[in-house]
């Protein structure tokens, strides 16, 4: 027998203590945290005890019921439920509670998590009055909830409350030699901090309890249950937040430029990654950068803070370069042709910059030369030779990108000469195999020059401790975190920083002075010499890291650029700069299932939205709806109409064009006297609770999500209308008039509180409304404030303007011509890049499933392959002759079972067709027992 | 849900009368009242109790070493399958596929109350899979028809089809 443990991890406590306790016979092996010892396990699960058996047990409260009876002490019964409560509430608790003191550093706000297992258990132990949780003598349970217990109770500078029966009861228990020699093995005296590398290590936990909570539900729960129930109080809270009307609100002051930072705000810097310059953007750019920020930065604007959005074109380098050779202009004139465009495009998607600027300035080459000279100083830059790559046809050396070969790491055929866009592991362009000039296709030759390099190995250890910091304290997704710490597992190498090429910024140093700075190295100084074009002061932005807090939004593509090694650079500087606090990354966007491609014209590019004749606000709405959050996403013309006709029109748009519309036909254009009764402040209660989940959401940039939660209230506010009847109401006698009164006042109420909430996603949209509802200008910041405020904001009499429809059809059609226009068919030849390669990969299999296999009866649809063209076809093919089959059994008059059955076969085929061509992008709800 | 598992349970152990109960919590813990001393509280304590009263308690295994695997799997049943989220999913079918790939019950070899509870907490999951990803999580797949049909255990659950024959080639 073998009992894993590991030092600093908790649930060592119970099993080392239980060992000691019991005295059983058993072997300790330490390992680290990191260490699998359970074969079937993908998650390390420590402690871990290999049975005689040769089975493990990997449940620490196993363990030690095990321990206990071989020692002969069989688990009763109360000890047993202790136990599932141990597992059940208290460690979920308990989790929580440890991650905010240790890793988040908010130890302050530990004390409300674990208010409610505390009392619990101090209630069951006032009840029993017995010194130990069963009886009279230690039990299997009493180790393991002291074990449990021990990290946080030991440690006085917890504020736990008074809890007078588990203090007691917890020092009896700690007092034993066991337990002492148990704490002293684990924690070594060291307290919290002495599980802070454990804890790290553990997935964030998940938090489903609103932050300034009182009880509620988590978002799980309720998906599952349909409706979600509302508790007395919650409605009266909401009522009486309700009757205090605007009043209350804070006022706004007006932004004045330059915006800079204030003492005593929230002085929010928000940055989304430069779009290179030579190319217009597709969608995908658009939703991974400068939309997202957008979203964020009107939120922001509407809460109040006082916020800087800063974005700019990254122009040099040998992209450029070449784009000017193809069009027969100087790259200056490219890169004003080009920054012109990408303006256009960010004004026609309302993208609201305060300053969208570009990299070719002087004070770019101001500020990087200064950072470069400064790392100079501090030693942190090295000289090598590089060996490069150069075409001797084009007669020059060859960037990176222009140069493709098969990946020195994982032997993926087309892999650019930076990285390898399946594995994404950085490369060294002359470790390619077979390499290619992108240009002409010769082989080039390798020639060596003096370059210098940023020594990353030197600048680690400052890196790491800042990384820790940043990514406890922020909101990093998890992707950011990801993908820098694997950067970090693999060791930093130096980085060169020099290129030999003319459109860059200038080396200063004398020994360099034919090159020019690599894009990687003075692209995101951009954001600086942007800033530093917008306001003079751009330093109290720039090095105020005490005042500001800095987002970055991006692909997640660009992450190591923003965690690794443009910080080293900064830190590498040392001028107080502003470091990232939350970089916020996205997935992939693909379009219907392949790649946007600017040279196969696959796909809808920044430009050609308008032509579209779809509004502005249409397009973002569906960007958002689909950005990339978490996983990759695809954009799909189906599914923009479907969510156009469903979402904007029956239901947001339907909505807020009925309220309005009772007001003016029903009630002369002024809001009716509103009597609120039992039901509507449950509606009240309903909507304020998706207001707050939306506010806790964007607060932590889950735009996605977010938006979820308006349509929701739409949702609410529909079914409410459809079963109050107003217009049926307004007919009858004064006590229905009075409730359809009542009913259109609250409903108008919504539909203002909606306005505001979709004020960051469809700006225009949200504008018309208002004035449609002739609202006040204050309702939009007042609502949205602390954790929310659903206020009457259009109180009785209040008169409105003019109500129209806010969205229109798309029509089948239309989508149909416009899906032609764009391609979206994938060429054969291509070889599918990025993730898509997944779930090409699976399709010939899928697409060899004999038909009626496919149709068999419980045979879900593909949810994890996903859309498959090939697959589509296929069904398609299956649901025609399945059709035919039906059609036949019904003109034979067959026995109508016979029928019902081959019936049920076709609709499970539609369904299953409906999946492969990317028909139910519904994702399946949270599941929740 | 967990009420419904309950009342299955005592079905399955052919108790004469049905118990009632009642939950606590927004996490719908369930409790039932005895005549005799103080409530029981969650799903792992009630059902251990239950076969106990049936007189079967082969069912909680019949070895320390037995036991303790079947209520390291119980616990595994109200920690990871009563509250995960579809990330967990793969984790968890993952993991216990790798497990069962040698094994015809949760814990040693014979039926326990893990395969029962196991069986009533992980039904949705099965349920959602695509044949697919029924084909590629075989011996969860295996285990779960099996228990599935074991007499008397299915009870308020549809049956969920597995077909025996592979339909999909293995990617491996």
């Amino acid at each position: 027998m073998k009992l894993f443990v590991s030092e600093g991890n908790p649930h060592c406590l119970k099993v080392l203590a239980a060992l000691e306790e019991t005295g059983a016979k058993c072997g300790v092996d330490y390992i680290n945290h990191e260490e699998n010892v359970v074969p079937f396990l993908s998650r390390p699960a420590i402690p871990a005890l290999l049975l005689p058996s040769g089975s493990h047990l990997f449940s620490s409260n196993a363990i030690c019921q095990f321990l206990f009876e071989v020692n002969g002490q069989e688990t009763p019964p109360l000890c047993n439920q202790w136990l599932e409560w141990e597992a059940t509430e208290l460690q979920p608790a308990l989790f929580q509670a440890l991650y905010m003191a240790v890793v988040q550093g908010k130890g302050s706000e530990v004390s409300k998590v674990l208010q409610a297992p505390l009392n619990y258990l101090d209630q069951g132990l006032t009840k029993g009055n017995l010194p130990y949780l069963t009886g009279n003598a230690v039990t299997v349970a009493d180790v393991v909830l002291w074990a449990a217990l021990y990290p946080i109770l030991s440690d006085s500078s917890l504020q736990l409350g008074e809890h007078k029966s588990v203090r007691s009861w917890f020092d009896r228990v700690n007092a034993r030699q066991s337990c002492q020699s148990a704490t002293q093995k684990v924690l070594q005296g060291k307290g919290l901090q002495g599980m802070k590398s454990y804890l790290q290590r553990q997935p964030a936990p998940q938090v489903n309890q609103p932050r300034d909570s009182q009880p509620s539900n988590s978002p799980s729960a309720e998906c599952e249950e349909g409706e979600r129930v509302v508790s007395e109080e919650e409605m009266e809270a909401a009522a009486l937040t309700w009757s205090k009307g605007l009043s209350t609100g804070p006022v706004l002051k007006e932004r004045q430029q330059p915006i800079l930072p204030e003492k005593d705000k929230r002085n929010v810097l928000v940055t989304s990654a430069l779009p290179y310059v030579n190319n217009v953007p597709h969608l995908g750019n658009i939703i991974g950068c400068v939309l997202s920020a957008d979203v964020f930065s009107r939120y922001g604007r509407m809460r109040g803070w006082n916020l800087l959005y800063v974005c700019g074109t990254d122009e040099y380098g040998t992209a450029t370069e070449n784009k000017a050779r193809e069009e027969g202009l100087t790259p200056q004139q490219i890169c004003d042709k080009y920054h012109a465009i990408h303006a256009n495009i960010y004004k026609w998607f309302q993208i609201e910059f305060d300053f969208f600027g570009r990299t070719t300035t002087e004070k770019q080459t101001e500020i990087a030369q200064n950072i470069f000279w400064r790392l100079h100083e501090h030693g942190f830059l090295m000289e090598d030779t590089v060996e490069q790559l150069r075409c001797e046809k084009c007669q020059r050396f060859l960037a990176d990108r222009f140069v493709e070969g098969i990946c020195p790491h994982c032997r993926y055929p087309e892999a650019r000469g930076d990285q390898c866009d399946k594995c994404g592991r950085l490369i060294n362009a002359v470790e390619l195999g077979e390499p290619q000039c992108k240009v002409c296709k010769q082989t080039p030759v390798i020639r060596s020059s003096k370059h210098l390099f940023l020594d990353l190995p030197k600048l680690e250890a400052q890196l790491e401790q800042w990384l820790e910091t940043s990514t406890g304290t922020g909101d990093w997704t998890t992707n950011a975190k990801q993908i820098t710490r694997s950067w970090l597992r693999d060791g930093l190498k130096p980085r060169c920083i020099t290129r030999d090429l003319q459109w860059g910024t200038p080396v200063p140093h004398p020994d360099f002075k034919e090159k020019v700075f690599y894009v990687w190295f003075d692209a995101p100084i951009g954001y600086l010499s942007i800033t530093a074009n917008y306001t003079d002061q751009w330093e109290k932005w720039w090095k105020n890291p005490e005042q500001v807090e800095l987002y970055n939004f991006m692909a997640k593509d660009n992450v190591p650029f923003h965690s690794v090694v443009f910080p080293c650079s900064l830190l590498g500087a040392q001028d107080n700069y502003t470091l990232v606090n939350h970089l916020v990354a996205t997935e992939y966007l693909n379009y219907e299932d392949t790649k946007f491609s600017k040279s196969r014209g696959v796909g809808v590019f920044g430009d050609m939205a308008k032509d579209t004749g779809i509004p502005s606000d249409v397009w973002r709405f569906y960007l958002l709806y689909v950005r990339p959050e978490g996983q990759d996403s695809a954009f799909s013309w189906a599914d923009m109409a479907l969510k156009n006709n469903s979402e904007l029109l029956n239901n947001l748009g339907n909505f807020i064009n009925r309220a309005g519309m009772f007001v003016t036909k029903f009630f002369d254009g002024c809001v009716p006297v509103m009597d609120l009764q039992q039901e509507d402040k449950k509606l009240l209660a309903m909507v304020s609770w998706e207001l707050q989940h939306y506010i806790q959401l964007m607060d932590k940039v889950k735009i996605r999500d977010a938006l979820k939660h308006i349509l929701n209230i739409s949702r609410h506010g529909n079914q409410y209308i459809q079963v109050n009847e107003p217009w049926k109401k307004i007919k009858g006698g004064d006590a229905d008039r009075q409730r359809a009164g009542t009913v259109t006042g609250v409903s108008v109420n919504i539909a203002c509180l909606l306005s505001a909430m979709l004020q960051p996603y469809m700006p225009t949209v949200s504008q018309t409304i208002r004035d449609q509802l002739n609202a006040p200008p204050t309702c939009v910041h007042t609502m949205v404030q602390g954790s929310g405020t659903f206020a009457c904001s259009l109180s009785a009499g209040h008169r409105i303007g003019t109500v129209s429809p806010l969205f229109q059809k798309l029509e089948a059609d239309q989508i149909e011509a416009l899906k032609k226009r764009f391609g979206g068919q994938q060429p054969e030849d291509e070889l599918p890049m990025n993730k898509a390669t997944a779930q090409k990969a699976v399709s010939p299999a899928a697409a060899a499933v004999p038909v009626a296999a496919a149709a068999a009866p419980g045979a879900e649809p593909a949810t994890a392959n996903g859309v498959d063209p090939e697959k589509a076809k296929q069904l398609s093919q299956a649901v025609t002759e399945q059709g035919e089959k039906v059609r036949a059994l019904k003109a034979q008059k067959a026995d109508k079972a016979a029928i019902t059955a081959e019936v049920a076969k076709l609709l499970d085929l539609k369904k299953q067709l409906a999946v492969a061509e990317g028909k139910n992008p519904e994702p399946a709800p949270q599941k929740g027992i | 849900m967990a009420l419904r598992e309950l009342s299955s349970l005592e079905k399955f152990l052919e108790l004469k009368k049905p118990n009632k109960y009642s939950t606590q919590g927004d996490k719908k813990v369930p409790v039932l009242q005895s005549s005799d001393g103080p409530p029981l509280v969650g799903l792992i304590t009630i059902a251990c109790n239950l076969v106990k009263e049936a007189k079967r308690s082969e069912l909680l295994g019949d070895s320390a070493e037995s036991r303790a695997v079947v209520q390291q799997w119980l616990e595994y049943r109200v920690t990871k399958l009563n509250n995960y989220n579809k990330d967990d999913i793969r984790t968890i079918l993952k993991d216990l596929n790798l497990y069962l790939q040698d094994k015809t019950f949760m814990a040693e070899n014979q039926f326990t109350l893990a395969d029962i509870l196991m069986y009533y907490g992980i039904h949705p999951i099965i349920l959602d899979l695509a044949m697919q990803e029924k084909e590629q999580f075989m011996n969860v797949t295996r285990w779960f028809d099996h228990i599935q049909h074991y007499p008397g255990v299915r009870r308020h659950l549809p049956p969920v089809v597995v077909l025996k024959n592979r339909i999909y080639p293995s990617r491996h």
